[in-house]
């Protein structure tokens, strides 16, 4: 790959991930606080790109000052060394470069979205014990985390949700008999590592639900559970009252 | 483009040839003649494939909207967002050693004696920030500076596991188990220095590729540092795509019941953990909660998972060896794997 062709892949990426990192595309893959890194990340990569082209023509200027100054002579020498460095690597290396533009295409024309349903339901749920749970206001509905209502039920017997009005938010997942879920992805670091909560969802359902819609279902805490066929994990249950579709929040991992 | 195109034919044809992927067939000669067609040949390739993709977006995106690949692209994805700040932070770490650092620094801060000079090397990783990313490029300036393979190697290995961000994360994923931050740290920095020290003892320089890219002595300092980040990002960038491919075709294939038949024997779940931090690949930074998460597992094989993992993993091996050579990588990725998963046991029997 020639200079032009790097100063060019440097710019796409360096924007490609200042687009990113100034929209809400980094999310599906990052945590938020990646956001500051990824933006400084491209800024550089912008400033390499501006930089090969500026110190390119300057090389140029420069040779074509000498040529008419010297003649030939003096780059031979300057382009011996090049020639000598390079020597022996110069076949392989900097074909590997052309794989940047793989990246750069998936995140300017894909941007694939964060995993779904259909990584969650080959994951087993990451369900923890926490040692302790803190007090949940008296009264209204309760809008809990899908991992906040899935630990309380798990783990503290659903103390504080018995006879509460509990609002959860998720993506619908389905297991291989059809039976629904309510899902969030969680996630220590980035996509790669993203693990799901899950929820089984029972009682007033919209007849069909496609995988991967978003769900905002209110109804109760119920004391049943199951167990994950995939590591075991404890999945408790939620009897939902009503469901509506919403759209998916911009951040769709839970912490 | 189309200045320096036409106005130094020969010089710039020669560069080009150094470094273009396009000219291994013709030999190195200062006249090129052909240069002009060549050197346009990858921008014109680039420009070429960003139009064909263009074109056949539609059919593309069609193909790739299976959940499986959808998944798989989502993954290569974060692991090149995820690794690409610390990428660029290493790079320029780098660029800065090798252009605004006198060599003479390595000489009067590292000791003269090399077996001296490996666990200061070491205990020096503790101050780099960064994850393995970062720790590959440094490691390849300051052997070009001059530091002694050793020292550069022990530094290679011990920085993306013992400095203070990646010791937090540890310590934030296991709460309650503050032993099990300070069995990272040592059982990382003995591996660290053990291979340093082996390197020594074994390592011939032979196995070392010479320097990997033109120097940039005799240019500006600004021409020689973005010079510098310029071929360093494209270098390195090219084989973290490697691994994240590698990483994310793993991730979408091997079920995870397999890692839970494992868990239950302690030399099988050590060298499964072990394998399993080689194939993920997953950043330093990150690794504590994955291993977190792998609840099934004993503590022991947990460790050897966070020890590993920093140290060699698919999408590290491909940046050793574009940094240092094939032949070394072939060498010292397999004896880091073996003596950090020793390693892991002995320090987990006696602290955890």
């Amino acid at each position: 790959m020639n200079r032009q062709a790097q100063a060019a892949v440097l710019l796409l990426l360096g924007v490609a991930v200042l687009r990113a990192s100034s929209t809400d595309l980094y999310l599906r893959y990052v945590k938020a606080g990646l956001r500051p890194l990824l933006l400084a990340a491209g800024v550089v990569l912008v400033a390499a790109a501006a930089a090969t082209v500026w110190y390119e023509l300057k090389a140029a200027r420069a040779a074509r000052a000498a040529r008419t100054v010297h003649g030939d002579g003096d780059h031979e020498g300057a382009a011996e060394s090049g020639h000598e460095d390079g020597h022996g690597h110069a076949h392989r290396e900097p074909r590997i470069s052309w794989l940047l533009v793989l990246p750069l295409l998936a995140l300017i024309l894909v941007a694939p979205p964060a995993p779904g349903s259909y990584s969650a339901m080959r994951a087993g749920t990451v369900l923890q014990p926490l040692p302790d749970f803190p007090e949940l206001p008296d009264h209204g509905t309760l809008r809990l985390d899908v991992s906040d209502y899935a630990g309380r039920a798990a783990f503290d017997h659903g103390r504080q949700l018995a006879g509460r009005h509990i609002e959860i938010t998720g993506f619908v997942a389905l297991d291989a008999s059809g039976a629904p879920y309510l899902t969030r992805m969680v996630l220590s670091c980035c996509a790669a590592d993203a693990q799901p909560i899950k929820v089984r969802l029972t009682g007033k359902l919209p007849p069909t639900l496609q995988p991967d819609t978003w769900l905002e279902v209110t109804g109760e805490y119920t004391s049943r559970q199951m167990k994950d066929p995939v590591n075991g994990g404890a999945i408790p249950f939620f009897k939902a009252a009503s469901a509506r579709p919403v759209k998916a929040p911009a951040d769709e991992y839970e912490n | 483009m189309p200045t320096s195109d036409t106005v130094t034919p020969r010089a710039e044809g020669t560069r080009d040839a150094a470094e273009s992927p396009q000219s291994p067939e013709s030999p190195h000669s200062p006249e090129g003649s052909g240069s002009g067609g060549r050197r346009g040949g990858s921008s014109l390739a680039l420009i070429v494939v960003l139009l064909a993709v263009l074109v056949a977006q539609a059919p593309v995106g069609r193909a790739l909207s299976t959940p499986a690949m959808q998944g798989w692209m989502t993954v290569f994805v974060a692991v090149v967002v995820q690794a690409l700040p610390f990428l660029v932070l290493g790079v320029l770490l780098s660029a800065v050693i090798a252009v605004y650092v006198p060599a003479s620094f390595f000489v009067r801060v590292l000791p003269a004696r090399a077996a001296l000079a490996v666990p200061v090397a070491g205990m020096g990783g503790a101050v780099l920030p960064g994850c393995e990313c970062a720790s590959v490029p440094v490691a390849g300036a300051l052997v070009r500076r001059g530091v002694t393979p050793a020292a550069a190697l022990t530094f290679l290995l011990s920085a993306p596991a013992i400095n203070p961000v990646v010791l937090t994360a540890t310590a934030v994923a296991f709460p309650g188990r503050p032993e099990m931050v300070l069995a990272r740290f040592v059982a990382s920095l003995l591996v660290a220095c053990a291979m340093g020290w082996l390197w020594q003892r074994l390592g011939r320089t032979d196995w070392l590729k010479p320097p990997s890219r033109p120097t940039f002595e005799g240019l500006g300092k600004g021409a020689a540092f973005w010079g510098s980040v310029r071929h360093d990002v494209m270098h390195a960038g090219g084989f973290l795509v490697v691994g994240a491919m590698a990483a994310a075709t793993l991730k979408s294939l091997v079920p995870e019941e397999w890692l839970r038949s494992a868990a239950g024997n302690l030399v099988i779940s050590v060298v499964v953990l072990g394998l399993l931090a080689v194939l993920l690949s997953i950043c330093s930074e990150a690794d504590a909660f994955v291993a977190a998460s792998l609840t099934q597992f004993s503590l022991t094989a947990r460790l050897a998972f966070l020890v590993v993992g920093p140290m060699i993993d698919l999408k590290l091996f491909a940046m050793q060896a574009a940094t240092f050579g094939r032949g070394f990588a072939l060498r010292f990725a397999p004896v880091t794997f073996v003596l950090a998963l020793l390693v892991s046991v002995l320090v987990g029997a006696v602290l955890l």
